[in-house]
C-alpha cells in the first residue's frame, strides 16, 4: 500500500480537553477515515455519541457485525484505503472474527474498533466481556487494548499505520468503556512508538540485477503475479515490465485485474481452477518470476511437484513468505512497485548489454509457440446447459460482457466465484473483490456494499451463490436504507454447488446435505443421483424475489436463456435501490479445468476425464 | 533436529509473552525453554528462547517472530560464542549419614547448599545444561524430592552488545 505509506495529512490540533470517546472520533477524522461500518452496543456506546456529530466520518449501521467487517474489507479493496468497522464488546466483537480472519488471509488493510468492558471489570467475566485481543491475536497483524484515554490518538494513528503499510492487514483496537468515558486531552499529530515495525520497501540492488539477469537468460519464464502487485499499486509498472520483456503473465485469484485479461501476454489464472495454459506454463517453466504472491497451496497443488524445472525469483514485502513454501534462488524483499520499477531499469540494461554483445537475451519465441498451442487447444469454456435452461457460466459471462470491465465485481465463495474469475474480463485493478485465502461464504453482499459506499460512482455487482446469499443477505437492508444501490446476481443452482461438485467427483454422487431446497422429509438431508429435483421444481424456499422485495430491493428472476440479456439490462437500468436477480441455473454444471486437491498440477483436467496432451513423451 | 538459542528483544508491554507463545504453537514450533526478564533498558525485555528445529523451519520461526510488532530484534546466539546458563534448585534427600557425600558433590560442581533440614538439603546450581545434568545424575541416587529449573539465559561473548542499535531505535520513538 504505497499510497497509504505516507503519514496522514498533518493537521495540528489541540491540546484540547475532551472525553476519550471524542478523542477517538477526532483521531478517526485525523487519520482520514471517512466511512465506518458498525453496530453500537453497551461498551462502545460512549463512542457513538460524538460519532453522531461528526461531519467527516459517515457511519453506516449494518445488520450484523460480520457485515460490517466484510464491508470494511470491500471498501478497502475497492478504494485502496484502510477500511474501518466498529462493534461492541463480547458478541459484537466475536462476530467480527470471521471478517478479521478473512482480511488477514487476504492482506486487506482494516482497522476494527471494539468496545471493551470497563478496565476494572476486565477479567471478571463481566456482562458481554470477551478477550477479543486474545481471540484475534493469531488473525490480526497487531492488536491493542486501550485502558488509558490519553493513549487513544497514538493507538489509532499506529493502528492505521500498521494496517496500511508493509504487508497490509487487519488491526484491532479494543477500548475499555471507562477509557471512552473519562476526560483526556486531544493532540494531533501524535508520534508513533513502533520500534519493532520497520517494513522494508526498497529492494536490494544486487538482487534486482540478479533477477534481471536470470530473466534475460531464461527461455521459459512466467511472471507469476499475486495480490501484492495490486496492493502496491504497481499495475502500470507491471505492464511495462511485461511488455518490455515479452514474458507471459499469470495472475492469481487475488491478482485478477493486475494485468489486463484481454492482454495478449496474459495466460489466465493459475491454480486449482486455473486455465490449462497458466497452470501448464508454471509447470513447464524454467523461471518463476513471482511478484507479490505466496505460493499458496491452491496455486501450487502438490508442492514437491510444482514447477519442477524452474528457478525462482521471489519478490514480496513480507520476508516470511519468501522461502516459506518454495525455496527462492533470488529473494527480493520490498514493495512491489519499487521492485518492478527497479527491475524495468535493470532489464533495459540487460537488453542494452545483450545488444552490445550480440547475444540473444529475453528470447522466448519457442516458449510462446508452446504456450499458444496450449492456449488455443484448451481455452476455458463450458458445456451448454440442457435445452431451455440457463447455464451459470453463461449468466456470469453475459453479466461481464454487458456490465463491462469498469464495474467492480464481488464474489462469494464456491463455483460462482470460480466462474466469475474465469468468465468475467478483468482489465483494471481493484475491480475484483473476493475472499481468496479464507474462502468465506457470505462475503459478496457486504463486500459489495462496502465497495459501493467507498466508490459510489462505480457500478458494483455481487456475483453470489444461493448458499452464500443466505448467510449475509440481511445487509441488503443496510444498502436499501443507506442509498447503496448494489446489484446482486444470485447464481441459484439450489445447492452448495462446489461441495456438490466434489460429491459428484469424489463421493460417488451421494449428495449429503448439499441440496438447499430439500428438507428432512425429502431425503434425510441428502439425495442420491436422479432423485433430487432441480430448484426450478423445488420448494423455492426462500423465495429470493420476495425476500429481496421485503428488504427494500428491486427483485427480478430469470429462468430462461432467451430472457437473460433483457433481465441484466433491466437490472442495470434500476439505480434508485439495490437490485437482486435470482438466476435459476442448471445445477449440474461444474467448474473446469480442475486440479484435484493434493495431486500434482501435471494432473490438471481440462474437463471431466480429459487430461490435456502436453506431448510429455517429447519432454 | 538441532537446538538453537534465540535472543529476542521485545517491547516491555502486556501480552507480549502471550503473542510469542501463541505464535510458536500456531505455527507448530516447539519451545524447549524460554526465559524472560528485564534488560538494562526499562522499555525492553529480553527473551532467551531455545528451539529444537532444523535450519529451514528456524528461518521461518525467526521471520515470523520478526513480524510481531512488539519484537524489536532477534539474534541467534552461536553456542561457541556465547555464555549460556541455567539455574536449578534441587531438594535432595540427605540425613546425617549421607549429608557429607551430598555436600561433596555440591562442592565439586561449585554449587551451593542454600537450605538444610534434618533429612534434606536444597542445592542451588547454575551452569550449562550439561553441567547441571551431570550434577543431577550424581545427586539422583540419594533421592531427589523436588526440582525446579529455569529456562536458559544467554549472552554473546566479547564487547559487542545486541541491544546497542535497538535501544537507539526505542529512544528515537519514545
Amino acid at each position: 500500500m504505497t499510497e497509504q505509506a505516507a503519514a496522514p495529512v498533518p493537521q495540528h490540533a489541540g491540546p484540547e480537553p475532551m472525553t476519550g470517546a471524542q478523542s477517538l472520533i477526532r483521531s478517526l477524522e485525523a487519520v482520514g477515515a471517512d466511512t465506518v461500518f458498525g453496530i453500537p452496543g453497551g461498551a462502545i456506546l460512549p463512542a457513538y455519541d460524538p460519532l453522531m456529530d461528526s461531519t467527516r466520518v459517515r457511519h453506516i449501521l449494518v445488520r450484523h457485525e460480520q457485515g460490517a467487517g466484510h464491508a470494511a474489507t470491500g471498501y478497502a479493496q475497492a478504494t485502496g484505503k484502510v477500511g474501518v468497522c466498529m462493534a461492541t464488546s463480547g458478541p459484537g466483537a466475536t462476530n467480527l472474527v470471521t471478517p478479521i480472519a478473512d482480511a488477514y488471509m487476504d492482506s486487506v488493510p482494516m482497522v476494527a474498533i471494539t468496545g471493551q468492558v470497563s478496565s476494572k471489570a476486565i477479567g471478571t467475566d463481566a456482562f458481554q466481556e470477551a478477550d477479543i485481543c486474545g481471540i484475534t491475536m493469531p488473525i490480526t497483524k497487531h492488536n491493542f487494548l486501550v485502558t488509558d484515554p490519553d493513549e487513544i490518538p497514538r493507538v489509532i494513528a499506529e493502528a492505521f499505520h500498521i494496517a496500511g503499510t508493509g504487508r497490509p492487514g487487519p488491526v484491532l483496537v479494543d477500548i475499555a468503556k471507562d477509557a471512552l468515558q473519562s476526560q483526556t486531552v486531544f493532540r494531533w499529530p501524535v508520534e508513533t512508538q513502533l520500534p519493532g515495525y520497520r517494513p522494508v520497501t526498497k529492494p536490494h540492488a544486487k538482487q534486482i540485477r540478479e533477477a534481471a539477469r536470470l530473466l534475460a537468460a531464461s527461455r521459459r519464464p512466467v511472471l507469476y503475479v499475486g495480490g501484492g502487485v495490486l496492493k502496491a499499486g504497481a499495475t502500470a509498472e507491471l505492464r511495462i515490465l511485461a511488455e518490455l520483456t515479452g514474458a507471459p503473465v499469470v495472475t492469481t485469484l487475488m491478482a485478477l485485474g493486475a494485468f489486463p485479461d484481454s492482454h495478449d501476454q496474459h495466460l489466465g489464472m493459475p491454480g486449482m481452477h486455473g486455465s490449462v495454459a497458466a497452470v501448464t506454463a508454471l509447470q513447464k517453466a524454467d523461471l518463476l518470476f513471482a511478484l507479490g504472491t505466496r505460493f499458496d497451496d491452491r496455486v501450487t497443488g502438490k508442492l514437491d511437484t510444482f514447477a519442477p524445472h524452474a528457478k525462482v525469483v521471489h519478490a514480496d514485502i513480507d520476508p516470511a513468505e519468501i522461502g516459506k513454501n518454495r525455496a527462492a534462488d533470488v529473494p527480493i524483499v520490498g514493495d512491489a512497485r519499487e521492485i518492478i520499477a527497479d527491475l524495468i531499469v535493470a532489464v533495459q540494461q540487460e537488453q542494452a548489454a545483450g545488444q552490445a554483445a550480440g547475444e540473444q537475451r529475453f528470447d522466448y519465441g519457442q516458449w510462446w509457440e508452446q504456450l499458444n498451442t496450449w492456449r488455443k487447444t484448451y481455452p476455458v469454456g463450458y458445456e451448454p446447459a440442457p435445452e431451455g435452461m440457463l447455464s451459470p457460466q453463461q449468466v456470469i459471462e453475459r453479466i461481464g460482457q454487458l456490465v463491462g470491465s469498469d464495474a467492480i465485481y464481488a464474489a462469494g465463495v464456491g463455483q460462482h466465484q470460480m466462474w466469475a474469475s474465469q468468465f468475467i474480463n478483468f482489465d483494471k485493478p481493484a475491480t475484483w473483490l473476493n475472499s481468496g485465502g479464507a474462502g468465506t461464504m457470505g462475503y459478496a453482499v457486504p463486500a459489495a456494499m462496502g465497495a459501493k459506499a467507498g466508490c459510489p460512482d462505480a457500478e458494483v455487482w455481487a456475483i453470489d451463490g444461493d448458499g452464500c446469499f443466505q448467510m449475509t443477505n440481511q445487509e441488503l437492508v443496510t444498502c436499501a436504507l443507506n442509498n447503496i444501490p448494489i446489484k446482486v446476481a444470485i447464481i441459484n443452482n439450489g445447492s452448495l454447488g462446489m461441495v456438490r461438485q466434489w460429491q459428484t467427483l469424489f463421493y460417488n454422487k451421494r449428495y449429503s446435505n448439499t441440496v438447499l431446497h430439500d428438507g428432512p422429509a425429502g431425503n434425510n438431508g441428502g439425495s442420491a443421483e436422479g432423485e433430487d429435483s432441480g430448484p426450478w421444481q423445488g420448494t423455492r424456499i426462500p423465495d429470493f424475489v420476495k425476500l429481496s422485495e421485503a428488504m427494500g430491493c428491486h427483485a427480478l428472476r430469470c429462468e430462461r436463456p432467451e430472457d437473460l440479456d433483457a433481465v441484466i439490462e433491466k437490472a442495470m437500468s434500476l439505480n434508485d435501490a439495490p437490485v437482486v436477480i435470482d438466476f435459476i441455473v442448471h445445477q449440474d454444471a461444474m467448474v473446469w479445468p480442475m486440479v484435484p486437491a493434493g495431486v500434482s498440477n501435471d494432473e490438471i483436467l481440462a474437463a471431466r476425464d480429459v487430461r490435456p496432451d502436453f506431448g510429455d513423451e517429447n519432454d | 533436529m538441532s537446538k538453537h538459542t534465540l535472543s529476542v528483544l521485545v517491547e516491555n508491554k502486556p501480552g507480549v509473552l502471550a503473542r510469542i507463545a501463541a505464535l510458536f504453537s500456531r505455527r507448530g514450533f516447539n519451545i524447549d525453554s524460554l526465559a524472560v526478564g528485564p534488560t538494562e533498558h526499562p522499555d525492553i525485555s529480553r527473551m532467551t528462547i531455545v528451539v529444537n528445529v532444523e535450519d529451514l523451519p528456524l528461518e521461518q520461526v525467526t521471520k515470523q517472530l520478526n513480524k510481531l510488532i512488539n519484537v524489536i530484534k532477534i539474534v541467534e546466539l552461536d553456542p561457541d560464542a556465547a555464555v549460556r546458563r541455567e539455574l536449578v534448585l534441587v531438594k535432595v534427600r540427605a540425613d546425617a549419614e549421607t549429608r557429607g557425600q551430598v555436600t561433596e558433590i555440591v562442592q565439586l560442581f561449585r554449587a551451593k547448599t542454600v537450605d538444610v533440614s534434618p533429612d534434606a538439603v536444597t542445592v542451588e546450581a547454575t551452569g550449562s545444561s550439561d553441567k547441571l545434568e551431570a550434577m543431577l545424575k550424581m545427586l539422583e541416587p540419594y533421592g531427589i524430592k523436588e526440582l525446579v529449573q529455569s529456562g536458559m539465559v544467554a549472552i554473546g561473548r566479547g564487547a559487542r552488545s545486541i541491544t546497542d542499535r535497538s535501544l537507539r531505535a526505542v529512544e528515537r520513538s519514545a
